[in-house]
């Protein structure tokens, strides 16, 4: 049985319709559907398509060992298609997440925006439908290449998301002009403040959010001076060492092709740990901001918040552990993604149960 | 509404629109051509170990690790540019919270955007001249800047929880 009082107060801050609710629920769905996607990307088909790459790039050093610039160039069409297919599929997990995070951000400072309501909800719609079309042109690039586009190199896919990102722009240009209104006072405020709690669960996520940031922080900052150019020279050096024996024709490249493939793992998950524990860190702190309206009891509201920080921490721990234990950590790293993806789900489940009640009741007193 | 919280809002807004101005004129007329050629370098490397070139193998990895350092700090700016933004909006928002005076909170937020540009800004500066000191310099002030204040954030809301 729920706890939540609907107060008058925190009702008004979640009317029916409103851009912030529409915000809200368009956001965590759209953090949910990215990270959900980002998980079964990582499960069938991150290892596959590097396992894939690797044997190209070792059929592409074998046919240049045996003189042969023509299966080179096929090789290497193949190779380009499937980093095409791996990148687009991250930046369409990654562009999903974070459209969900802005438009949770919205959701934040819609009191500061001094446009009308009108305005404000068409500002919401146009947002998350271009949070949505954004990863989805992101994803067809691969699969839609440039057939029937007057561009040389840009596709229609290509198009979409581009148009998207634009609108995404748009919105945020005029959120910017509404706050500089409320700042110059020529307009009134637009939704009501949200309402100020101290609850376990929001200083929980709030703190808990800050220290992962600040851990990815100094994560990042570590791997940029100890890593990064180290990581730049070897790649070329490894290159360069393969190429001269392929050029020799005395074959011979598998140890640096394997070594190619390790320097790239290192690389894959040194950033996606970095990555991702910020990432996390900043949907704890804004979760902080909807507890108010999970309309479930305190015991499942904790387990929420616990399980969302525990899986916050699990991915990229395990993500970095994956250097050293393989796929078991990358096992346990995408547990720890799902547990995110669990608690996200079970926070929503509590804010529709919030706005099913407080309409209910709005739908009686009318 | 304070200045601390003015100044992270209104800088996190505009930190956001510029990431996003940034990453459309990338996706359009940038990313493509940079694909390209780094694709192009890597292929023409190959070729030429094939035809037994090693010489002109060795120099075009050197061209593809040149547009591969560019493109790595290209995207780098994009993603750092609005993910630092978006912490700047969450914290405007329970800026207040913050357990210092007005003028240190002020400080705070200043440095916090101060370092958000700055740090994204030295990563691109450092594609004008590969390796170039003062780019560098700038990218590791910028992120010392910003860990220096989100650390006294974490420190402000610690003192106002206790």
């Amino acid at each position: 049985m729920s706890t939540q009082v609907l107060s008058t107060n925190i009702a008004e801050t979640f009317a029916p319709m409103s851009a912030r609710r529409l915000l809200i629920f368009g956001g965590i769905a759209l953090i949910a559907g990215g990270m959900f996607f980002g998980d079964i990307f990582a499960v069938f088909v991150l290892h596959q398509n590097g396992g894939q790459t690797g044997q190209a790039l070792l059929a592409a050093s074998e046919a240049a060992s045996a003189g042969n610039p023509l299966a080179v160039e096929e090789i290497f069409q193949q190779i380009g298609g499937l980093l095409e297919d791996h990148g687009t599929k991250v930046d369409a997990h990654v562009h999903m997440t974070d459209a969900g995070y802005l438009a949770l951000l919205l959701a934040l400072v819609q009191p500061y925006v001094a446009l009308a309501s009108r305005r404000r909800k068409l500002l919401a719609g146009l947002f998350i439908t271009g949070g949505l079309l954004l990863p989805v042109g992101i994803f067809l690039i691969h699969y839609v290449g440039t057939a029937y586009s007057p561009f040389a190199v840009i596709g229609w896919a290509s198009v979409l998301a581009d148009s998207a990102g634009a609108l995404l722009i748009v919105v945020l240009i005029a959120e910017a002009y509404g706050f500089w209104k409320f700042l110059r006072r020529t307009g009134s405020g637009g939704e009501p403040e949200l309402p100020a709690d101290r609850t376990w669960e929001r200083r929980t996520l709030m703190s808990g959010g800050a220290l992962l940031i600040l851990l990815g922080f100094v994560y990042g900052a570590w791997y940029a001076g100890a890593d990064l150019y180290r990581h730049e020279a070897r790649e070329a050096q490894i290159l360069k060492s393969m190429l001269d024996a392929a050029a020799g024709g005395h074959g011979g490249t598998v140890v640096e092709v394997a070594s190619y493939g390790s320097l790239a793992a290192e690389r894959a998950v040194k950033i996606a740990a970095h990555s991702h524990v910020i990432e996390f860190g900043l949907l704890a702190m804004l979760l902080s901001f909807v507890q108010p309206y999970v309309s479930l009891s305190d015991r499942w509201k904790r387990r929420w918040v616990m399980m969302l920080l525990a899986g916050s921490i699990i991915l990229p721990v395990f993500v970095l552990l994956e250097l050293n234990l393989g796929l078991v950590a990358g096992g346990i790293a995408d547990i720890g993604g799902l547990l995110v993806i669990v608690a996200l789900i079970g926070m929503l489940v509590g804010v529709l149960r919030y706005a099913g009640r407080l309409d209910a009741v709005s739908g009686a007193a009318a | 509404m304070s200045a601390g919280r003015r100044v992270l809002l209104v800088g996190g807004l505009v930190l956001a629109a510029l990431g996003m101005l940034y990453g459309l004129h990338y996706a359009i007329f940038v990313e493509h051509q940079t694909l390209d050629r780094m694709g192009g370098s890597l292929t023409q490397a190959f070729v030429r170990a094939a035809e037994r070139n090693p010489v002109e193998a060795n120099s075009s990895v050197d061209v593809y690790a040149a547009t591969k350092y560019d493109y790595v700090r290209q995207v780098d700016i994009h993603s750092h540019w609005i993910g630092l933004a978006m912490l700047l909006m969450v914290l405007g928002v329970v800026f207040d919270s913050v357990a210092f005076s007005q003028r240190a909170r002020t400080w705070i937020a200043v440095a916090l955007l101060t370092g958000s540009f700055v740090f994204p800004l030295g990563v691109i500066l450092q594609t004008v001249s590969h390796g170039g000191a003062l780019a560098s310099a700038l990218a590791i002030l910028g992120s010392a800047t910003v860990t220096i204040a989100l650390v006294a954030v974490v420190w402000g809301f610690s003192r106002s929880a206790a």
